[in-house]
Parts: structure tokens; sequence; C-alpha cells
């Protein structure tokens, strides 16, 4: 796509004297001369404390605050800016949905439900709250020796019963590189009357989101897999379901009123943001969903599933190589992780970084995953808009000089 | 290959990840120890047979990089026979070269291990095995049958060490 890495000031070095080929978009992005830009700008002209202070900085920090979270309510289709709650990025807004409905709401014999593909993000706080709570916390099971076969349909069929209160599932595996069918899985789950979570976190910055159109009641995003800064996520949750919920921290910005006997709370969203905000997170978040709307998001996802279906067909021509997720021709996100027979994946990382190229090497917070593929850990490379056919190229030909390094000794 | 790639993957490391040695339980041992590097995933399980003082024998299993591996593999070459206080100071050597990258002569094979200090990265690679040996020799006796059991002493690399 043209235009987009001059956009990037980051992609313009080179590493260990080769240009640098950025390979790790699952694990974070880089971010474009528009957010950094944001930044700066707040920084140095509008900083200053939101919602409680009545000077010109404090109202345009107040201003830049409450119209990013209207930005991001746009971005992935909400009816309403209070419906979106900052935090610090997906695994926050997981716990918080897993710390005030899940603590408010489950009781021993009730099931939260979550699929075998989920980032210890979406599983740990589930385990956990399961543990809190007496509930039960069950797993969609996934089909495929390589996990090429998505999530087993006809199971959760079987598994969404009444007693389902929850189902939390990710949109795009990190891992595996699938795209699951969100709407379809939201609709199955609201037929018989449980809750959805999606985690949007590796979704979010490549395709198009809209909650109504999934059917989702919560959706959580994190603002540096989708070019905006480290620190900053969001939570969505449908406005009724929010205005019942107890707060998650509590302290100063969210109180209605305080005496030394007690509170109350403010409605939400600020019933859920205590303390003193990330503004310029959010402030950067918006401007990374300026940017991407810029640029397309359905531009975006065409660009970054071609690019991952053009890496898996040109690695699978790699002798020993084990491919994971969906099979060739199947549709899948711009992610594609794979182990090589006799070469251990943090090996490959050292020596890829040798070509300039950055990948990431381990079990991507996926342990359980990694143990049903009988695998300990794998590289991936994942895609985002600014990466280019030609770096496939390059990573296929350092993975043959790492697969002749290793078969020569 | 640059010259900090070549001298990480040097032929001893080489060769001990591609025929380590000592790998896989040992039916005698009476102390175990498993070390996690949890960032990456890796697991080096130790297994020791203590005879009074000294190390009578040891083995190692897990998954792990070349890095990991071969430095296992090496260190059950070198600890046998020593006791616990003799590999501990082994280890602080060990480390000390890894860190460094600055090797006494004598050291020999463990030398190889100099390269690791060019990548910082991969250092709680190269001490992972140790690690599990020394949390075996602190551990309490078992038996090796127990060795998969929860009461398995466990290591855990960090970032802060």
């Amino acid at each position: 796509m043209r235009g987009i890495r001059e956009a990037f000031p980051i992609l313009h070095q080179s590493v260990n004297g080769k240009p640098l080929v950025y390979l790790d978009n699952a694990a974070t992005t880089q971010k474009p001369r528009a957010v950094i830009d944001a930044l700066v700008h707040y920084y140095e002209r509008d900083n200053s404390n939101v919602h409680r202070g009545l000077h010109a900085l404090s109202m345009r920090a107040t201003d830049g605050y409450e119209g990013a979270r209207a930005r991001v309510a746009r971005f992935i289709g909400a009816a309403d800016p209070c419906e979106i709650l900052f935090t610090r990025g997906t695994t926050e807004s997981v716990n918080l949905v897993a710390q005030t409905w899940g603590r408010a709401n489950l009781r021993p014999g009730d099931v939260v439900l979550a699929t075998e593909m989920e980032h210890h993000g979406n599983l740990v706080p589930w385990q956990e709250l399961a543990r809190a709570s007496g509930a039960t916390l069950r797993l969609v099971p996934l089909l495929g020796e390589n996990g090429e076969g998505g999530l087993d349909l006809a199971a959760l069929d079987s598994l969404l019963t009444p007693q389902v209160k929850l189902f939390a599932f990710t949109h795009v595996s990190n891992t595996l590189g699938t795209i699951n069918p969100a709407a379809q899985l939201c609709a199955k789950a609201r037929a018989v009357g449980a809750l959805t979570l999606v985690d949007a976190a590796q979704s979010a910055g490549h395709q198009p989101i809209d909650v109504q159109a999934m059917g989702c009641d919560f959706l959580a995003i994190s603002g540096h897999k989708m070019c905006g800064p480290t620190g900053i996520g969001a939570l969505y949750g449908r406005r009724e379901l929010l205005e019942k919920l107890v707060p998650y921290e509590t302290g100063g910005g969210m109180v209605a009123t305080v005496s030394y006997d007690g509170a109350t709370w403010k409605p939400t969203p600020e019933r859920f943001e205590a303390g003193t905000p990330n503004i310029a997170g959010a402030i950067g978040l918006a401007a990374a969903c300026d940017y991407l709307d810029s640029v397309g998001r359905e531009h975006i996802a065409a660009h970054c599933h071609e690019l991952g279906r053009i890496a898996y067909e040109r690695l699978s021509e790699l002798p020993g190589i084990r491919l994971l997720g969906p099979a060739a021709g199947a549709e899948r996100s711009g992610i594609v992780s794979f182990a090589l027979a006799d070469v251990h994946a943090h090996d490959v990382v050292t020596f890829a970084d040798e070509d300039g190229l950055a990948l990431r090497g381990g079990h991507h917070c996926n342990q359980p995953l990694m143990h049903k593929l009988g695998l300990t850990s794998t590289t991936r490379a994942s895609f985002a808009l600014y990466n280019t056919a030609g770096e496939i190229d390059t990573l296929v030909a350092s993975l043959r000089r790492i697969q002749k390094f290793f078969a020569g000794q | 290959m640059s010259p900090e790639l070549t001298e990480l993957y040097q032929q001893v490391i080489l060769d001990h990840n591609r025929r380590p040695r000592n790998r896989g339980k040992l039916p005698s041992a009476n102390r175990v120890a498993r070390g996690d590097n949890p960032s990456c995933g890796d697991q080096c399980c130790v297994y020791i047979r203590l005879d009074g003082e000294r190390i009578a024998e040891l083995s190692f299993d897990g998954s792990g990089c070349a890095i990991s591996q071969a430095s296992a593999s090496l260190m059950t070459t070198q600890l046998k026979g020593k006791t616990a206080a003799e590999a501990q100071t082994l280890f602080d050597e060990f480390k000390q070269i890894v860190t460094t990258g600055e090797a006494p002569e004598e050291m020999s094979d463990i030398a190889a291990f100099a390269g690791v200090s060019a990548f910082p990265a991969r250092i709680k690679c190269a001490t992972l095995g140790w690690h599990a040996a020394l949390g075996a020799l602190k551990s309490e006796p078992v038996s090796a049958e127990s060795a998969a059991d929860s009461g398995l002493a466990i290591t855990t690399e960090t970032h802060l060490d």
C-alpha cells in the first residue's frame, strides 16, 4: 500500500546492518507520525488534569480525553461514548469484567465458557474467577493437530447450556491466526441467555469492528496493538450492563459524593475510571483510530490477510516446517506461527535478528495451547499494514540460512 | 555470520545441542528439580544421585533452545563427582563467563559460553539447567518415580535476578 511506510518513522532504520523487517506486530505495532505528533502536541500544548479544572488547559485536556472516548466508540461501532471505559489494555479490560460483573453474578453451578485458543489474558482471569465464585470454567475445543480446524462448533452447541452465564472468546488467535466467526458465536451464546466478551486485541487494528453488528456484550482492545500508545486500551460494554455494575477501583474521579462514612458513585463511564486517567494515551489512541480509518480498515484487512496467506504458502515450502492455524487457502489473519524440526524458536529469532528481522519465539502467552499441540514454543511472524510481500522473501531466505547452518553441524 | 553469532554458536555448543550428554531421566536419582523460564516456556529437569556429599550421577531432560540444551548437557559432564559447594563455585564462575564474556584459561569447555554475553536476552537460556541442578542439590531427597509429582522443587527464571 502506497505511502504507508513513510508514515512510520521507526521503520526507516537498520538493525545489525540490515534494513529493519518488523514482523512482531501481534506483540505490538509501530506508531505512525500522526500518533506520535498527537502525544507531543498534548504534552507541549494541552497537558492538564481532566474533569476537575475550570481553566483553559484543563478544558482542552478534558475535551481531548472525552473526544477520544467518542472516537473509540465510533471506531468500534458503539452506540454511545459512555459505553467505552478506558483501561490499560485488553488484559485489564477482561479483569474489569471478571472482577465486577463476574463477582456480582456468578454462583456455584454457573459456567463460564472460553476456548482452547485463548491468550492467557482471556483465560487466567476466568480461571481465578471460577475458583473464587465456585463457578465452572469450560473450554470450546480446538480442532486439528495444528489447530487448523478452528473451534469445534458442534461441541460449542452442546457446551452452550442454560448454565453458561458468559462466553469469552478471542476474535483472532494471537498464535494460530484463526479468525473466529464472532457474530455467529455471539448469536449462539445469546440464544441460551449467555453474555459474550470478545477479545479483539488482535483484530481491532487490522479489520473493521462493529460491536452492534457483532452482537457482543463486552469487547476488549489494546491501543498499542492498533498503532496507538502502550498503556491505553478500552473495554466496550453495553450501557445497561455497565450501569448495573459496581466500581472496579475506587478513589478520586469516580465518586459523586464522599463523606467520612462513605461515598456514592458517578454514572458510567467515570465510575470505572478512578484516579487520573491516561489522558495522553487516550488522545494517542484516538489519533490511531483516525489514522487507521484514513487508510481504510477494509484495505488493511485485505492486505494483512493476503500477506498471511503468502507467508503460509512460502513457508510451507521449507523442509521440516510445521505450520499452525488455518490450512493453505483458508481464511487467516496476518499471523503465522511455525516450528522448525531441528531448530528451536529462540535460536531462529536470534539468527533472524542478524538479518534485521524482528520475529517472536516462545509460547506467545498460549502455554496450554502449545501443550495441546505438543509444542513448547513456536516462531511467529505477524504482519501489519506497513509490511510488504518483499519482506516475506527476506523471512524465507533467513529461515533457509538458519536451517542450513543447523543442518551442517 | 557475524562474529558475535559465530562466538555464540561455537562448535562445542552445537555439538552438545546435537548430541546431548546424559539426557533423560535417571532411574536412581535421589534429588530432582526443574527449572522454568516463563518468558519462553523452556523447561529443564535435572536428576541427581547424591552419594554422601558427592554427585555420583546426574542427567537432564526438558526442552529448549540450542543454548539451554547445550549448557545443561555440558553441565552434566562438569558436575559429576562434585559436592554441592563445588557445584555452586563452578556455577558462579559460569555465570561470570556468560555475563562478562571473560573466561579464565583453565576453564576449557565451559568457556565456550563466553559468547552468550553479547546476547543478554540469552543468559537465562544458559543458566536454566544450572539453576535446576543447584535447586536439586538443595532439595529434599526423593525417589525418581516421584520426580514428576507436584513435590518437585521448581526454580523460576525471572528478569530480576
